[in-house]
Parts: structure tokens; C-alpha cells; sequence
């Protein structure tokens, strides 16, 4: 039955992971046959997300230390209908210093510079914010192409990201169009991608593909790859606008797309789940999920970002408690 | 692994690593210490005093040190244990089911009140991770009382006609110390059976716990008595002359021990052995899952498990990229202090196994295998092994077919779908399997030919009370968990015929009755002008008649000792070829069950166009009266009716599993059954005894009653008239023990009916050892006539073996 003839090791190239880059992901040719070969277990992948908590948690200092750097990895964000100047300056306030100095000081952190990885808005509080900033290096991030839905006039949202950089912006969020991923149209997404890839410049560019509305993780895991091949340095889970935002089995696979794309490219590529994370156990959460799926590499501002906006609060006083052995309230942190 | 050193919060903000994160063991150590760590026994309801003579360590394998003492029982201290079940068994057995589940229900809930504790001491007894105990095995062993508890309340409904059998020695393995007690007692408590129970005496400090918990909630003295010690114990367990039945988990070779030593006892036994599970990856996987599936099933435990997923089975153009995912996963496994809630593999539970488990990779290499562990160390205290993948194994390899019982992985690869089910069937033994695939036709396909008892669809290690856990082939036999489940702690009600009448209804008549002989042998009392056309028949093996190798016939002769006719004296080889006939016919199996039946509706055509022959030919050899034969053989044809309504109807079931998944329970046949008949009532007994088992697509190979044998080869010529496949049938006349003892040690043949003596019912089960065959065996006359006793579920039940198939889904 077993053919015992010497088998050779006849093995396609891309089993072979690629050497690594230090450059940032400068996207590749779409690769429709890597597109169609996904295959994605859903209730393999939920008892994955499931059991991951009982199987790693972080106590005492480490938890400290872990829930600073979470801080570290935060798009403090305010995406609301009522923004104003006022609100956004007291935003970029709170990123330059996420944490009260007495906290920092008791964990031995004070010398740190500790601040959050970027601050996000809409385009029309960039100019806003990068003043609030300056002389900061946290970048302002905006959100861009007609977020959430990003059905604008295609002209409309590349000529808003350039509007974005040129106000300041290091970082776009742009939002993918879901009809050409629930009409399976590859081409369309990745010549989309593309283009927004190329206003951006130098600014990096992360892709919202609100997973909410992709139907199935086969679907959001085809979305992460064309998105990657069209250039992403980042790949994120949501608007936060959607119903359904960031959950642990769609980050799942989307880190393993990911994972998939670094081992076959040598390109790594950053994540951000957005929406619905407000407790400091889910960041510590998506911080175990990063190091376990990815490694360490992917727990810096570089490469992971949680877009947040109550998240702040929850770990200040998860800090506090560290420190003082007592329950804090959020009444005691100054508020963003 | 684990960092010991305190770091400040500024380095680990740098370094992001894990720190440690340990459980608390001190509510488990004061419990320990409330007993001064030396434990008696608990027997009829009460502590035996300490012996400090007959104490020994139970030792916490992750750092070599002692943490309790307990006890070696003697021989009258079993004889007690068995004693108090036994006067515990007349009330526990009549009480209502209801009041069982209470008892039943308080024990679930006790054991979940105290789950955090007894999580703890299980941890520290065996060496596996907190994680485990806390999120498996205690939470399993609960909800398998809570289900029980409902098996219980609904006994007398659910299962009707069946009683419990009485006293049940039970003996479990160290790997699942309290999941494998609440497998074993609380189906056994459910059917009004007591138990005399014994633990590994590696790790005796749960079921000592639940002894203690049996007492708070006042389970009635005798219900269960836990006997703690070595083999010895078990031994005095096994042979015990007043158990009635032997429940085992552990290794193949202590079950053979246990199968020969039970041999002829009339003890009713099942065998939970070990396993080389396959888990097949088929190319259209998805692969980062598999990943994460080897490592619950090979990692699991630390790989000792029965079930463990220990041969990768990989489809050849995905095997590169899934062992490069494989060993970055492995890279990031945590071994260490299994009490610190962010380890994944624990400890080794004994040195000796260790020791295990370093020969059997050491021989992986010697025997040219390429090993691969991870780059980082294991601690040095305690008994720690590295999580170890093997490739360029070859299927002779000896690590590819011993089960190694540790965290050693062994990977192949194949071309195609049917290589990889021979690949997995490539084993002698049939726990589990995992197969890998996200085409719902190749997965369910290779699901049906894998030979196994449970089978996961793209997951690995589901265990619930509600699915049947349990083996094919040296894996063992019998159920665990699921209805199926609680057939192995009941009994058949004896029927409401009366056994005196038997031999009136069938035996032989002796020879002074003066009744006419008037069969159609060559030396019959016809008188005739012509002398006869010779009609010896010769052996049936696929679908031929066969010489006897032997070259010998037998005489058969009628009551009054006259010469009625000559049949085939087969012997050994005769069997071989009838078993090798019997093994190419596998295909009925994959026979619709309509077609099936259309057969056997067949076979009851043909043989009441010859009615009146089959019946003179039962008075031929009897003596008995026409009447009575003629009934015998109205009896035979309704029930090839009965069975031929039975084929579409004997269903399997979907379980109810707390998991978004069908758990298909399927009723599978055995493969080859060998059927040895009894002499009363010749055609009935036999059709009684054949027409199961190729009901439910199983091939035959059956020896005829010895002294009655021509009914049975009078069927050759039914056989070949109605379209029964080649091979299907078998049948080989000769003497009757010696060819069931041909047939109980072949290792081709998967199951053994015997109905004869009690020599030969003993001669049978110790025979069987060789592949652990599953069989049945009756000594005594049954009452073929009585519908009740002598058909329906219980042989159809004989003729299969269930099947869990788990398939989650989700889109």
C-alpha cells in the first residue's frame, strides 16, 4: 500500500519561509490562487480564542508592565459625530500623558516617556491634533475614504487621503469597500487598495476591513491577504461602527493571514482591532493572542495598535490597584 | 521556562514576557494535612484504621516529592469491600431509579462545589497542568454524574427488560485519575449496580477525596468502597469470585492479563486499552487549526492518553508548510510547575515512565527517524519531557506503532484519501482518530473507514458524557458515556419462558420413543428401490463448496444412533480459508441495509419453498415430532422476517454534546464474526445466530451444532439461490470447541459468538486475547421460540459497535 520508493523533497517555493525585511510591506502582485486556497475552520477557530484565556494570563508586575504596554500600542481615538477642537485638544492632552505621574512613579515608570501610539480623528480635526501634539513624535492618525462605509466617490476618498497627509496625518485608516469582498471581486479590493496605498505616500495605511459585514472568516481572511498584497502596513478588524466590531476569532484569523503573508513575503504587516474593547483583561487578552499567533515583535506600537477610546479608563485604574492593593474609581483619572 | 526571578515592571515592559502565575495549593494542602497525608481506605461506608506497615508515598511528579501516604490493602480488606457491595447491591438495586438520581445529582453537585480543591489535588498527585484539571477533567467528571443522575431516573423506562448485574470492580488508570472514577461509578451507580473501585496507585488522592464526598452527601454504605494499592489489588479485584463485573481502563497488555484472567468466570467485562490514534490532514485543511488541534491531541496530558493523536497523517503537498507550523507552535509551548495556570505541558507522572518514554525516542532515532524538539530546556526538578515531533517515519518504524503514551509525535505523509485510511487503519489498535478536512464528503468518507470508535471531524479530544467513548480492535470493547454506555452495567431480565421446557421443545427425543427417523441421508429407513444419490456435504466457503483439508468426514447420526448422513470434519485450516473468504466479502457492509434486507427476505423465500424438507430433516435428527419441527421451522423463517425488518430500523443517534456539532452515535458492523451454534434447536439456533450479524453487514464464518449439523448445511443451496454475496456466509462443520478455538485466536476475526458449554465458553474468552476480540458466549440451552430472549436489539446490539463521529460546523 505505502509506496516505498525514496520520496524526494519536491517542495514549491513558498514553503520555504522568506528571508525577513526591516522595510515597511510594499505590497505584492495579487496572487488569486493563494486567495482561493484558503480554508478556514470557524469552530476550530472559536474553541482556539475560547480556550487561549485559560491557557495564558500575566499576574502581579507582569500584568503591570503588560497593561503599560497596551497603553503604548493605543490609538486613542474619537470618532464622534460631536467632536469638536476642544474635545480633540483634551484627547492629545490625555495621549501625552495616558497616565497619572504618582501611578508611573510607584511602578518605576516615570522615566519612561510613556505616551499612546497615535491619536485618532476625523480629517477635519488632523490640523487640530497635530498641533496639540507638537512636540510629541505621536503620530496623528486620521480616518479616511469616506469612513465607515467608504461608498464615496472613489476620486472623493483618494483626494481625502491626500487632503489628510497634507494636514499632517502619518497614518490613514481607510475602509475597504465590502461589496467587492462579498462579491468575491479580488481585483477590484486589491486595485482599490492600491490606490489608496499610493496617496498615502509616506504615511502608512490602515486597512479597515469591518469584518462585522464580510459574512464569513474565510471572507475576512481573503480581505487580509489581498489588502497585504495591495500594500497595508496595517490590517484592522473594524470602524467600530459596525454591529458586530473586533472579536477574538475574527483577530484570530486575521493574524494568521498575517502570519501567513511574513512567512511567504518576509514582510510583516501590523494589527489593530478597533471597537468594543474596553476592559484592561481584553487588552491583556489581544496582547497574549499577538505574542502566541505572532511573537514579540508584534507586541510594539510598529506593529500592533488597539483602536480605543474607553480602554484608557479601565486600565488607569486596573494600574492603581496594582499599586495601591485597593479598587480605584474612574472619577480618580483624569479624563481624555 | 516560567521566569523565577522578580522583575521590575520597566524590564518586563521591554521584554513582555510571561510571568509566573500560580494556583494556590494550600486549601488542597490543608485538606491533605486535615488527614495527617496517611490515608485508609473507605469500605462499607467507613475509614479503615491505618496500618502504618502497608503505607506508601503518592508522589507529586513535578518535583519528586511525597505529598501523601496510603494504603496497600490486603486481601480481607478487599473481600470486605466486595462484602459490603454485595449487601449494599439488595437495597441499591431495588430502590427507585429516582432516588438513585438524587444520590446521583448530590454527588454531581458536591463534586462542582469543590471543584476548584479537588482540581488542586489532582494536579499535585499526577503532575498535569492546573489548566486541565480546572477546565477538563474535573468539570467532565461532573457533568458525568449530572447526566447519569438522568440515566438513572430514567432506567426504568429507557430500558426496559434490563436489570443491573451486581457488584462492579473497577480499575482505572493514573492519566484521568476522577474523570476515569465518574466513568466508571456513575454509570454503574445510574443501573443499580455497587462498586468496589480501585485508583492507580500513582494517584489515589481524588477517588479518597470522593470517597469523602460519598460520605457528606450519605450515599448508603456499600454503594461504593474505594480499595487503594498496587497490580496486586487489582489482581484480588479481577479474580474475585463474587464480582460480577470487571470494568478496566489502562494498557493492552494488563487487559489481555484481565481478559484471560476473567476467562469462563461469567464476570461481564470491559476493556478501555490504548490506542495509536491517527490524525489525518488532508490538503484542503485549514492548517493554522490543525496546528493547534495536534497540539490538544498529542500535548494534551502530556501525550498520556489513551486517545492521544500521536501519528500525524499528512497529505504530501501540505506537509512542508504544516510541520514549519507546527515547529514555530512548539517553540512557544510552556512546560514547567503544572500548578502555574499559563503551562501547557506538566509533568511525567512517574520516573518509570519517563524512562518510557526516553527508550522509545531513542529507538525513533536508532531506527533513522528524524526528532525535532524545541530550542528551549526543560526544569530540571521533577519529571519533565520536551514536546517531540518525529518525521521521516516509516509505518515499520517501531515508534509508529507502539503507543509511546507521552508528548512524542510522529508524522507521514500520503498521496491520496484511500492511502491515508490505510495508513490509519495501519494499527492494531482503534481508539480515535482526527481527521482534517474542509470537504464535508472526504471528511464523513474517511470518517466511515477509519476503524475507531470516536472520530473527530476538524477537532481532536471531545469527550462528553452524552457520546460513547470506547474502542475497536485492541483498543478494547464496550462503551463509556452515551446509552450505549449503559449496556455494559446491565442484563438481560431472564424471559418469561421457563428454561425446564427447552429440551422438550428442542433437544434431542431419546431413543425409546419409537418416533420415526425420516430424513433423506444415504443410510435413512426409506425404503427404496434405488440406492440414493450420494449428498455429502462439503464445507461453504465463499460461496463454493469446499473439501474439508482434512480429507475426513463425520457421521450424523439420529437418536437411536443410526448413520443419518456425513458432513465435512473441517479443522484449522478449513477456518483460515473460511475467515479469508470471509474478510474479501468486507464489501457487504457497504450494502444499503434495504438491500440487505431484501436479501434476508430472500433467504426466507427459498427456504419455505423447502420447508417440509428442513423439517424432516429437524426430525431426522432429533426425533422430535413433525409438529414440533415444522414450528421450528415457521419459528426460523419469522425471524429472518424480524431481522429483515430490522435492517433499516436498528438507527444510530445524534447525541446531545454541549457544542455547536452533530454527534453522530453510528452503529458500525463488527467485520468478521465467527458463530459457533449450539445443538438445540439446529436450523433455529442457527438462523437465530447467523441473521444478525449480516443484518447489520457483518461477514460470517460458522460452525454448525456439532451433533445436529445437517439443518446448517441444508442452507448452502438457500444461500446460493438467494443472492447472498460470496463469502458472506461461511460455514464449517467439524467439532465444536476445537474450531471455536481456532476461531477466538484468530486475529482476523473481529468477534465471537458461542453458545455450548461452560468448558468452552471459558475456552473461547481466554483464547481471545490475541487481538482482544469482543465476545459472547452463553453456556446452557436458550429457548429459540421465545421471541422476548431470543431476538431483536440485544443481538443486534452484539453485531455492532458504535461509532462516535463529532462534527462541529460552522460557516
Amino acid at each position: 500500500m505505502i509506496d516505498e520508493r525514496q520520496r524526494e523533497r519536491v517542495v514549491p517555493a513558498h514553503h520555504e519561509p522568506a528571508p525577513p525585511h526591516v522595510e515597511r510591506n510594499p505590497g505584492r502582485d495579487l496572487d488569486l490562487g493563494w486567495i482561493e486556497s484558503v480554508r478556514v475552520n470557524r469552530s476550530a477557530v472559536e474553541r482556539r480564542v475560547a480556550t487561549l484565556p485559560g491557557r495564558r494570563t500575566v499576574k502581579q508586575e507582569w500584568q503591570a508592565a503588560w497593561l503599560l504596554r497596551a497603553i503604548s500600542c493605543m490609538d486613542l481615538t474619537t470618532l464622534a459625530g460631536d467632536d469638536t477642537v476642544g474635545t480633540v485638544q483634551r484627547l492629545c492632552a490625555k495621549a501625552r500623558h495616558p497616565v497619572r505621574a504618582d501611578i508611573l512613579e510607584a511602578v518605576g515608570m516615570a522615566q519612561h516617556g510613556l505616551q499612546v501610539g497615535a491619536v485618532c480623528v476625523y480629517h477635519t480635526f488632523v490640523s487640530t491634533a497635530v498641533e496639540a501634539l507638537r512636540g510629541t513624535d505621536i503620530p496623528v492618525a486620521a480616518v479616511s475614504t469616506g469612513f465607515p462605509a467608504g461608498l464615496n466617490p472613489f476620486e472623493l476618498r483618494v483626494r481625502e487621503i491626500e487632503a489628510s497627509v497634507a494636514a499632517g496625518a502619518r497614518e490613514i485608516d481607510i475602509v475597504i469597500g465590502r461589496h467587492h469582498v462579498l462579491g468575491g471581486d479580488w481585483q477590484a479590493l486589491y486595485d482599490e487598495v492600491k490606490a489608496f496605498r499610493q496617496a498615502c505616500g509616506e504615511a502608512h495605511i490602515k486597512t479597515i476591513l469591518a469584518t462585522g459585514e464580510l459574512g464569513t472568516l474565510r471572507n475576512v481572511t481573503k480581505a487580509s491577504l489581498v489588502c497585504m498584497m495591495a500594500g497595508a502596513d496595517f490590517i484592522k478588524t473594524s470602524t467600530g461602527k459596525e454591529s458586530v466590531n473586533a472579536t477574538a476569532a475574527v483577530s484570530l484569523v486575521m493574524l494568521r493571514a498575517i502570519r501567513d503573508y511574513y512567512v511567504r513575503t518576509g514582510y510583516r504587516v501590523g494589527f489593530k482591532p478597533a471597537g468594543g474593547i474596553k476592559t484592561a483583561k481584553q487588552a491583556l487578552e489581544w496582547l497574549i493572542l499577538m505574542k502566541e499567533e505572532l511573537g514579540d515583535e508584534w507586541l510594539r506600537p510598529h506593529l500592533f495598535r488597539f483602536g480605543a477610546s474607553s480602554l484608557l479608563g479601565d486600565i488607569e485604574r486596573q494600574l492603581e490597584h496594582h499599586v495601591t492593593g485597593q479598587y480605584s474609581a474612574a472619577f480618580r483619572h483624569p479624563l481624555a | 521556562m516560567v521566569s523565577r526571578m522578580t522583575s521590575s515592571v520597566a524590564q518586563i515592559f521591554e521584554t513582555m514576557e510571561y510571568g509566573p502565575a500560580p494556583e494556590s495549593p494550600s486549601l488542597a494542602h490543608a485538606w491533605l494535612d486535615g488527614h495527617n497525608r496517611r490515608f485508609g481506605m473507605f469500605i462499607d461506608g467507613s475509614w479503615t484504621a491505618l496500618d502504618d506497615d502497608r503505607l506508601f508515598d503518592s508522589v507529586n511528579p513535578a518535583n519528586g516529592q511525597p505529598i501523601a501516604r496510603i494504603t496497600q490493602a490486603t486481601e480481607g480488606e478487599v473481600n470486605r469491600a466486595v462484602a459490603a457491595a454485595r449487601r449494599a447491591f439488595e437495597s441499591w438495586s431495588q430502590i427507585s431509579g429516582h432516588v438513585r438520581a438524587r444520590y446521583l445529582y448530590a454527588l454531581a453537585r458536591q463534586l462542582q462545589k469543590h471543584s476548584r480543591r479537588l482540581a488542586v489535588l489532582e494536579t499535585l498527585d499526577n503532575g498535569k497542568p492546573i489548566r486541565e484539571t480546572r477546565d477538563l477533567d474535573i468539570p467532565l467528571a461532573t457533568r458525568h454524574f449530572y447526566h447519569h443522575a438522568g440515566w438513572a431516573q430514567l432506567m426504568a423506562t429507557e430500558l426496559p427488560g434490563y436489570q443491573p448485574l451486581g457488584v462492579a470492580g473497577q480499575i482505572i488508570p493514573w492519566n484521568f485519575p476522577l474523570l476515569m472514577l465518574a466513568w466508571k461509578i456513575a454509570p454503574a451507580l445510574a443501573m443499580g449496580n455497587t462498586v468496589v473501585l480501585k485508583p492507580a496507585e500513582w494517584t489515589s488522592l481524588t477517588a479518597l477525596a470522593f470517597a469523602e464526598i460519598c460520605a457528606e452527601i450519605g450515599l448508603p454504605p456499600g454503594v461504593v468502597n474505594i480499595v487503594t494499592g498496587d497490580g496486586q489489588v487489582g489482581e484480588l479485584i479481577v479474580k474475585h469470585p463474587d464480582i460480577d463485573k470487571i470494568a478496566f481502563t489502562g494498557s493492552t497488555e494488563v487487559g489481555r492479563i484481565i481478559r484471560a484472567a476473567t476467562a469462563g468466570s461469567g464476570k461481564k467485562l470491559s476493556l478501555e486499552l490504548g490506542g495509536k490514534s491517527p490524525f489525518v490532514v488532508f490538503e484542503d485543511a485549514d492548517l493554522d487549526s490543525v496546528v493547534e488541534g495536534v497540539v490538544d491531541a498529542i500535548w494534551f496530558n502530556q501525550g498520556q492518553v489513551c486517545c492521544a493523536g500521536s501519528r500525524l497523517l499528512v497529505q504530501e503537498g501540505v506537509a512542508p508548510r504544516l510541520i514549519h507550523k507546527l515547529r514555530t507552535r512548539m517553540e512557544r509551548l510552556r512546560i514547567g510547575d503544572p500548578l502555574d495556570k499559563a503551562i501547557d505541558i506538566g509533568a511525567i507522572v512517574a520516573p518509570t515512565q519517563l524512562q518510557k518514554i526516553r527508550q522509545l525516542v531513542a529507538q525513533g532515532q536508532a531506527e533513522g527517524a528524524t526528532m525535532w524538539q524545541p530550542s528551549w530546556a526543560c526544569p530540571t526538578e521533577g519529571y519533565f519531557y520536551p514536546p517531540t515531533l518525529f518525521t521521516d517515519v516509516a509505518p515499520a518504524a517501531t515508534i509508529a506503532q507502539v503507543e509511546i503514551f507521552g508528548p512524542v509525535l510522529i508524522s507521514m505523509t500520503f498521496r491520496t484519501p484511500a492511502e491515508a485510511v490505510a495508513l490509519a487503519n495501519n494499527t492494531r489498535f482503534g481508539l480515535a482518530a482526527s481527521v482534517w478536512s474542509e470537504d464535508i464528503n472526504l471528511a464523513l468518507d474517511v470518517s466511515r473507514q477509519i476503524k475507531a470508535g470516536v472520530v473527530w471531524v476538524n477537532s481532536t479530544n471531545l469527550f462528553d458524557a452524552a457520546a460513547g467513548f470506547g474502542g475497536y480492535r485492541e483498543s478494547g470493547f464496550g462503551r463509556e458515556g452515551g446509552k450505549e454506555g449503559l449496556y455494559e452495567y446491565v442484563k438481560r431480565t431472564a424471559g418469561p419462558s421457563s428454561r425446564a421446557n427447552i429440551q422438550a421443545l428442542s433437544g434431542t427425543v431419546e431413543p425409546d420413543d419409537g418416533q420415526q427417523a425420516n430424513g433423506n441421508g444415504q443410510h435413512g429407513a426409506l425404503p427404496t428401490l434405488l440406492p440414493p444419490i450420494d449428498r455429502t456435504p462439503k464445507h461453504y466457503i465463499g460461496g463454493k463448496q469446499a473439501r474439508p483439508d482434512s480429507g475426513y468426514s463425520r457421521t450424523v447420526t439420529d437418536p437411536h444412533g443410526r448413520i443419518i448422513g456425513e458432513v465435512g470434519d473441517g479443522n484449522r485450516k478449513d477456518i483460515r480459508n473460511a475467515v479469508e473468504a470471509a474478510r474479501a466479502a468486507g464489501k457487504w457492509a457497504d450494502q444499503t441495509a434495504h438491500a440487505r434486507a431484501q436479501i434476508l427476505y430472500y433467504i426466507a423465500e427459498n427456504l419455505s419453498s423447502r420447508s417440509a424438507e428442513f423439517a424432516q430433516r429437524i426430525v431426522s435428527q432429533t426425533g422430535r415430532g413433525l409438529a414440533a419441527a415444522e414450528a421450528e421451522v415457521e419459528a426460523a423463517l419469522e425471524r429472518l422476517f424480524t431481522y429483515a425488518a430490522w435492517a433499516d430500523k436498528y438507527d444510530g443517534a445524534v447525541h446531545a454534546t454541549p457544542l455547536r456539532n452533530v454527534t453522530l452515535a453510528v452503529p458500525e458492523p463488527i467485520g468478521v464474526i465467527g458463530v459457533v451454534c449450539p445443538d438445540e434447536f439446529p436450523l433455529l439456533g442457527c438462523i437465530s445466530l447467523l441473521a444478525p450479524p449480516i443484518t447489520m453487514g457483518n461477514t460470517v464464518v460458522l460452525v454448525p451444532s456439532e451433533r445436529h449439523p445437517l439443518s446448517a448445511t441444508d442452507l448452502y443451496q438457500v444461500l446460493d439461490t438467494s443472492d447472498v454475496p460470496a463469502g458472506v456466509v461461511n460455514i464449517v462443520t467439524g467439532p465444536r470447541d476445537a474450531l471455536a478455538k481456532v476461531l477466538a485466536e484468530h486475529n482476523d476475526v473481529d468477534a465471537l459468538w458461542y453458545g455450548g458449554s461452560a468448558a468452552g465458553c471459558a475456552l473461547v474468552e481466554r483464547a481471545s486475547v490475541g487481538n482482544l476480540k469482543r465476545t459472547w458466549s452463553w453456556s446452557g440451552q436458550r429457548d429459540w421460540l421465545d421471541r422476548a430472549s431470543a431476538e431483536g436489539e440485544e443481538f443486534l446490539r452484539q453485531a455492532t459497535q458504535v461509532k462516535n463521529i463529532w462534527v462541529p460546523y460552522g460557516a
